[in-house]
């Protein structure tokens, strides 16, 4: 049976332990309920329990382990001549075996039946080929017997492996549920068992956070390290020339490997970031200080949400405001003026881009703001300044390893975004010190290098891998270090 | 002392200046000064949010209408029969359904017998997905065969941009895309009431296609609604989970302390670095099938995950302790206090929250290219494991092609996009609002 089916029959059986469990336990108190330790209802999700989840976790487990299994066991039968062939050829004969394991569940039980004799060695291996190709599976031209045989055992492991599963699995749930039926007593803490299930229950699922972060650095780390042993480090790290030469095709023609110097992206990154940064700092910074320190009531409940708003329009509808209405834009605006602007260029992306981050750098600044305390202020006041000295002398610099923090924050949303840059910065890989030059970025070209079809092997796709791994860090450092700084600076006035 | 001294003599001076009538102008100049900085700010950005949905509304809106020619097509019954005179399955799959369609439209003009490049131009007035609409209209009732039926059908993209004045008709005859025969029959058309913009419908139906006029949203809009739905069933029960156990159970140690900066560095970490981590453990160890909506929510789940943890977090350090007291003073468990009585008074904030997070996964764009949501998929998905794309991947996709009838495409699926957002925004808030307790 199918996991999905074995799921379903082990809820069924869950339920009636319920309700089974259930009326025992009133049974035994003759239906004085008082008497029990837990109340009833524990009892009944006490036996569930019990019935199946040592049944679920068996079964998922094998589920994960099954493939690998079958693989190994069909691999072993294989003749010596095919086990001999290096590593390419024998995962195409392995590739033929399995579409013709596909193939076999779609024939009939007399079609079936004449591989099952042909296999066994009672009917030429011809006619299981025949009926394999009439139902349209690929054996490739010169179809070999041991194809069919590894095919067909591929098959029968299948199912003995599923009968096998559904048995324990049976098996587990009776033996769990006549345990916990038999243990129901009185004075049997059920509550207690429960509740520990229930609280493992939460504290897996706070790990998967956990696992999350293991899995972003140990997927991504394993494809960096298979990229850096083709491509030296030192090339991917100080290289300035970025050219994968995409196919092997050119590699081939050209008699040139692709350079992968990551200088360029960076640069492009950091410079879009930099623009983004002049942009939303000062507006930012400066709303942020009007909306905590000026505004009244009504401004200030008008003026956040819809700041706020800017930070909830999805990255792609930037991106295209930047393709579509502020690059031409710009591009005819420079044409006025004589100046040489390309559509998409590092201007373009930048001030987009800073745009977005404008509601990252105010909310969190007005927090800060706000969380000056108010003593402060009135100290200053009291010694004569004005509103605006005391904000310039007293409250920015109270507050600014705060204000450091939130830029921080947004530097970090600026180097990893990636919609914008992948419409509106461009995609030639330029050092360049002109803001009205088209640049690249990491992330434009962790899109452009996974979204074609290429193998996975080749260096041009394991290079995506190397360039989220650099993302990764970089954003990381920032992040934690401003992270440290706001929680740090909050508890100050707390 | 030198102190003394320091104190007072400047301070004697600053008295002086302080009475300076000129300082206390220029002072409270530079006072005004800054605080209009703090407003010009503001209007700046409110500036931007202006610009950007004027932008995209003035060029998005034409996308809701579509022109459609109606015709009377002969269903000439000689087109759907095989070489035996029978109708079939065939028959009807393999017809020239372009020819029928242009044959109606010589008929509504008046031509007599055109000629090769007449034919040719008559047929750029129509779209090629006539084919279908002609061939629905036969399979819905297939007495009709042999008989004349008035069709809208669609018209070519460069007639819907004519009409919706995207085609400059002062541009010289050999740069327009319609010549000044077409332009003219187009006008008779619509004198005659047979060519009309009508509500898009097809916008909201339609799957991929290389024609502007019957590509749609429909795959994407399914595509959208199976990635929400799984991080719906994935994200927030483990999320709620999580930030039940950080918050009511978790010790103060070292682990915990670690599970803390976890989280709030996970939801800092830049997308499309979820969209590697797909791909290594969804796709290639785990073996899940690219392009699939099953993928993408698992991928999106863990992105929301983090925004669900400190929304639920927030929520249940908002219910307050004498609550939890009462319950635990007459005798319930610490798991009982949590789910009899912290829980169900933290729901509305735990809904909010999980709404502000499917807001976010609804418009992630990065990492679902990384894991081949970009496909071209014609059929609708049926379960989370076939093919299809995401209403934000679609405007990407879109967004790259050539055509100027995708312009207009491009920004109305944005608007759709940004429609669907505000519907869960607004449903956030009215949640906030209708079951927010001071306490």
């Amino acid at each position: 049976m199918s996991t999905w089916l074995i799921t379903v029959g082990l809820l069924a059986a869950a339920a009636a332990a319920y309700l089974l469990s259930l009326f025992k336990a009133r049974a035994t108190v003759k239906g004085e309920v008082s008497k029990l330790h837990s109340r009833l209802g524990y009892y009944g999700s006490y036996a569930a329990i019990w019935t199946i989840l040592p049944a679920l976790l068996i079964t998922f487990i094998w589920t994960a382990a099954e493939p690998q299994v079958i693989r190994s066991l069909v691999e072993k039968d294989l003749p010596q001549s095919v086990q001999s062939q290096p590593d390419a050829l024998k995962s195409l004969a392995l590739g033929r075996i399995a579409s013709v394991a596909e193939g076999l569940p779609k024939l009939s039980e007399d079609e079936f039946k004449v591989v099952e004799k042909a296999r066994l060695g009672f009917a030429p291996m011809t006619d299981a080929q025949n009926i394999l190709q009439e139902k349209g599976v690929v054996l490739g031209s010169t179809p070999e017997p041991y194809v069919i045989s590894a095919g067909y055992d591929q098959v029968i492991y299948k199912q003995n492996s599923r009968w096998m599963i559904t048995g324990i699995a049976a098996l587990l749930a009776v033996l769990g549920f006549a345990y916990s039926y038999f243990s129901i007593r009185p004075r049997l803490k059920a509550r207690n068992t429960v509740e520990n299930v229930v609280l493992g229950t939460l504290i897996a699922a706070s790990t998967v956070a956990i696992l999350t972060t293991v899995g972003i650095v140990f997927s991504v780390l394993f494809e960096t390290i298979h990229f850096f042993s083709e491509v030296p480090p030192a090339e991917f790290f100080f290289g300035t020339v970025w050219d994968p030469r995409f196919t092997s095709v050119g590699r081939e023609l050209s008699g040139a490997e692709g350079q992968f110097g990551l200088i360029p992206l960076l640069w492009g990154t950091l410079f879009i970031s930099f623009v983004a940064l002049l942009v939303a700092v000062p507006i930012g910074l400066f709303a942020a200080i009007y909306m905590s320190e000026y505004a009244g009531p009504k401004l200030r409940g008008f003026a956040k949400p819809v700041l706020e708003i800017l930070a909830g329009i999805p990255t792609i509808v930037y991106g295209l405001f930047a393709l579509v209405t502020f690059g031409p834009f710009l591009r005819d605006t420079g044409d006025l003026i004589g100046l040489d602007i390309a559509a998409s260029s590092v201007l373009t992306a930048g001030i987009v881009m800073g745009i977005m981050i404008i509601p990252f750098v105010s909310s969190l600044s007005d927090d800060i703001i706000s969380s000056v305390p108010q003593a402060l202020r009135e100290g200053s006041y009291g010694l004569g300044a004005t509103k605006s000295e005391t904000i310039k002398k007293v409250v920015l610099p109270a507050a600014l390893p705060g204000i450091v923090g939130a830029v921080m924050l947004a530097a970090s949303r600026a180097i990893g975004e990636t919609m914008i840059v992948v419409l509106a910065a461009g995609i030639a890989a330029n050092l360049t010190l002109n803001p009205f030059e088209p640049v690249t970025t990491i992330t434009v070209k962790i899109v452009s290098q996974l979204t074609g079809d290429l193998e996975f092997n080749s260096p041009q796709t394991l290079v995506a891998f190397a360039l989220g791994l650099t993302l990764f860090a970089i954003t990381l450092v920032l992040n934690i270090y401003a992270l440290y700084i706001v929680r740090k600076y909050r508890e100050q006035y707390d | 002392m030198a102190t003394q001294d320091t104190i007072s003599s400047p301070a004697a001076a600053s008295s002086r200046q302080l009475n300076d009538p000129a300082l206390l102008r220029r002072r409270y100049s530079a006072e005004r000064r800054f605080q209009a900085y703090g407003l010009a700010a503001i209007m700046v950005a409110l500036f931007f949010l202006v610009v950007l949905f004027t932008s995209i509304i003035s060029q998005g809106w034409t996308a809701f209408l579509q022109s459609s020619i109606r015709l009377d097509v002969t269903l000439d019954k000689s087109e759907f029969t095989d070489a035996d005179g029978n109708v079939s399955d065939k028959a009807i799959r393999l017809a020239n359904y372009a020819k029928l369609g242009r044959d109606a439209l010589q008929n509504a003009l008046g031509i007599e017998k055109p000629g090769r490049p007449e034919k040719r131009k008559l047929k750029e007035l129509l779209s090629r997905g006539i084919d279908t609409q002609i061939r629905d209209v036969i399979e819905a009732d297939r007495s009709r065969i042999g008989q004349t039926v008035p069709i809208w059908l669609l018209a070519s993209d460069n007639v819907d941009a004519l009409l919706k004045g995207s085609i400059d008709r002062d541009v010289p005859e050999a740069r327009r895309q319609l010549d000044n025969r077409q332009v003219a029959w187009v006008d008779k058309l619509v004198e005659e009431g047979r060519l009309e913009k009508k509500f898009n419908w097809g916008l909201f139906t339609f799957g991929a296609s290389s024609q502007p006029e019957t590509a749609g949203l429909g795959v994407a809009i399914i595509g959208s609604f199976f990635m929400m739905l799984i991080v719906a069933l994935v994200a927030v029960p483990i999320g709620v989970a999580a930030a039940a156990y950080l918050e009511e159970f978790a010790p103060k140690n070292t682990l915990t302390d670690i599970i803390e900066v976890n989280i709030n560095n996970l939801a800092a970490v830049p997308s499309i670095v979820f969209g590697l981590l797909g791909l290594a453990i969804f796709i290639n160890f785990m073996g899940l099938p690219r392009s699939a909506s099953l993928v993408g929510g698992l991928v999106l789940s863990l992105m929301t995950l983090p925004t669900v943890i400190i929304a639920t977090r927030a929520a249940i350090r908002a219910v307050p302790p004498s609550i939890r007291e009462a319950a635990l003073g007459v005798g319930a468990s610490r798991m009982q206090a949590l789910f009899h009585h912290v829980l169900p008074l933290a729901l509305p904030g735990i809904l909010t929250g999980t709404i502000i997070g499917l807001v976010q996964a609804l418009g992630e764009t990065a990492p679902l290219l990384m894991i081949g949501l970009v496909a071209f998929v014609v059929d609708y998905p049926v379960t989370p494991m076939d093919p299809a794309t995401a209403l934000p991947v679609q405007i990407y996709m879109w967004a790259s092609s050539a055509e100027r009838g995708f312009v207009e495409r491009t920004m109305g699926a944005t608007l759709v996009l940004l429609l669907f957002l505000f519907v869960m925004n607004a449903a956030a808030v009215y949640l906030r609002r209708r079951f927010e307790r001071k306490w």
